[in-house]
């Protein structure tokens, strides 16, 4: 709330002293008859601007809430009236956390997780794309639908059949089972292959004339030019990997195996009184994500947009 | 592999005799290309969603072998109470979150569809609880929901209102509660998608609505609108999916409860297949869950194809 009433106040000081001045410079302006015009639409901008520092902060409100409560004592989290700004910042809170749950474990586990799902993730999703998208051969089409259709059936309906498999493969209570259910995914191969549909085939053809092979075309010309398209695919495997709740839950029942969301969600059944420390693992948590998710917002955005408006 | 052979050789329609040599060639390398995702692809997805089909009219339990039993699982479920509270739920969730979710990801977006200082800052911000794990948002949204002396409480109290909701402990609240969470949660995302669809709308359409003296509510309904139909498709149709989809935030959030006044669908094929063991009941509320998403699926197709005519 502190946030927000800065941000208002910043705002009336815009709102307040930004006109006139600029104003007057367009009047002295030879373009007068634009005057009004220019005017009104910097009224409108700086509306919308209020609308927005008021919309962001209020939406921003569960976050600064964790952070802030994630440094206070568990009996200052839920007082009357709410601190937003800790008393006094328990930075304890982020030493004592890491000794009261194997929380190190369980960052482990969620890297290894996420990393090898999207390693294989991309590298057998781009080729497939190649396939479905610069050769030709009978079939193809048919095979592809098949992809697109089973992106169509809801995870949840052959969760069961998934995990007769896996129980039957003796793979359950195992990286693996995750593993093989979620690196060889639909939706990778078309994320990919909506990307590889725009480069022209002129490009592959050129380096077959070159006499270069499907393989090296894959390697050497498409690879490079689908950056973008592989660091969307990428990010978006790992966050959701790191993200999934339901397949370790359904998966991942020793405690050794588990990943900091079935870390975090044991921790607050178990101790839900400790507000302060459920809420430093919350934002552990969400950091790795949030730094992913700064550096390389761009392609995420991008690959939304891709994925989206083609299907 | 091809590296020696004669170049263009995955050229379609080559009139010569190697053509079904060549033919042949094609389909080699296309399947070399596509099977090591085609192996996990085939054997933990499709197969799967096959068997989740055909298990649906067989009776298997973890302790018993299976056995055809035809429309006996469809019976069972429709004359069980769990099953019409499911999806009750599952229809009421649906009709929360698709409309505000829209309405929301539509009016970020129009605020956010110009060129300002700092506006990038602002899509970020708005985006980023869609990448936030669900356990964290699932957990600091039940706390701000805290019935005593809850943030929403506390603000709802200071507004006038005297007899805040309980929320999550109360069985009236907690679906209206968690569809909060998730409406907060996915906004982010849907205006990602109108962004991309304001931003290829013309402005020559706006300019000829401002010459032809339209104010700006008319140039909304008259031209973004209609414009944005094709992305209002597509969001409604991911929205109307991924909400009878609802499984995991409720999961985490409310567990079904209190009672079972938030069980959802894919709840309950959780906890009837995996949690229980009869994997063919679980198998028939799967079909019929897959039934639903299909159905409105292709309503809504239909319903755009008839006004695009």
């Amino acid at each position: 709330m502190t946030n927000m009433a800065e941000d208002l106040k910043a705002e009336s000081r815009l709102l307040g002293t930004g006109l006139p001045p600029n104003d007057a410079e367009e009047d002295r302006s030879t373009e007068r008859r634009r005057s009004p015009r220019e005017r009104k639409k910097r009224t409108t901008d700086l509306v919308i601007y209020a609308a927005l520092v008021v919309l962001v902060a209020a939406l921003m409100v569960p976050f600064i809430w964790m952070l802030s409560s994630s440094l206070k004592e568990n009996n200052q989290v839920l007082t009357v009236p709410i601190q937003w700004i800790p008393t006094e910042f328990v930075w304890s809170n982020y030493t004592d956390i890491w000794t009261r749950i194997p929380m190190m474990g369980y960052l482990q586990n969620s890297l290894y997780l996420a990393v090898i799902i999207t390693c294989l993730q991309v590298l057998t999703g781009s080729l497939a794309a190649y396939g479905f998208s610069k050769v030709r051969f009978p079939g193809r089409d048919v095979l592809f639908l098949a992809y697109i259709g089973t992106i169509a059936v809801p995870w949840q309906a052959y969760m069961v059949p998934q995990y007769i498999m896996m129980q039957n493969l003796g793979l359950t209570n195992s990286f693996n089972a995750l593993i093989l259910l979620q690196a060889f995914g639909a939706f990778g191969v078309f994320l990919m292959r909506q990307y590889y549909m725009t480069i022209p085939d002129e490009l592959c053809e050129a380096a077959r004339i070159d006499g270069l092979s499907e393989y090296g075309i894959w390697a050497r010309v498409i690879l490079p030019l689908s950056k973008p398209a592989l660091a969307s695919l990428a990010l978006l495997t790992f966050v959701n990997t790191w993200n999934d709740y339901m397949g370790p839950f359904i998966y991942l029942t020793s405690n050794r195996l588990w990943t900091v969301q079935l870390g975090l969600r044991s921790f607050v059944g178990q101790f839900d009184a400790e507000y302060a420390m459920i809420m430093t693992g919350s934002v552990i948590s969400v950091i790795p994500i949030l730094a992913i998710f700064l550096i390389g917002q761009r392609y995420f955005i991008q690959g939304i947009a891709t994925s989206g408006m083609k299907g | 592999m091809s590296t020696e052979t004669i170049p263009s050789t995955v050229a379609p329609a080559v009139h010569s005799r190697g053509n079904r040599k060549q033919a042949r060639r094609n389909t080699l390398i296309g399947w070399t290309f596509i099977l090591p995702n085609f192996l996990g692809f085939l054997a933990f997805t499709l197969i799967p969603v096959l068997a989740a089909f055909a298990l649906s009219f067989m009776e298997w339990t973890s302790f018993t072998a299976p056995k055809w039993v035809g429309l006996a699982n469809f019976q069972r479920m429709f004359a069980s109470d769990s099953f019409w509270i499911a999806l009750r739920n599952t229809v009421v969730y649906a009709i929360g979150h698709v409309p505000l979710t829209m309405a929301l990801a539509l009016l970020l977006a129009m605020l956010l569809n110009r060129k300002l200082k700092g506006i990038g800052f602002f899509r970020v911000a708005i985006f980023f609880p869609y990448i936030t794990s669900l356990v964290a948002v699932a957990v600091v949204w039940n706390m701000l929901f805290s019935p005593d002396n809850g943030p929403i409480n506390q603000f709802l109290t200071t507004i006038g209102i005297a007899n805040p909701p309980g929320w999550t402990s109360s069985s009236d609240w907690a679906l209206p509660a968690v569809i909060i969470t998730s409406v907060w949660r996915d906004m982010g995302y849907y205006m990602v998608l109108y962004l991309a669809g304001l931003q290829a709308i013309p402005a020559e359409l706006y300019e000829a609505a401002e010459v032809d003296g339209a104010s700006a509510w008319q140039r909304f309904w008259n031209v973004t609108i209609p414009s944005l139909r094709p992305t209002t498709f597509f969001v409604v149709v991911m929205l109307t999916v991924s909400s009878f989809k609802v499984f995991d935030l409720i999961v985490v959030m409310t567990n079904g409860g209190p009672g079972r006044s938030t069980t959802v669908l894919s709840q309950l094929i959780y906890q009837e297949g995996i949690g229980e063991g009869k994997f063919g009941y679980s198998s028939a509320i799967s079909l019929v869950l897959f039934l639903i998403v299909l159905t409105v699926t292709v309503l809504q197709f239909k319903i755009q194809q008839r006004r695009e005519r």
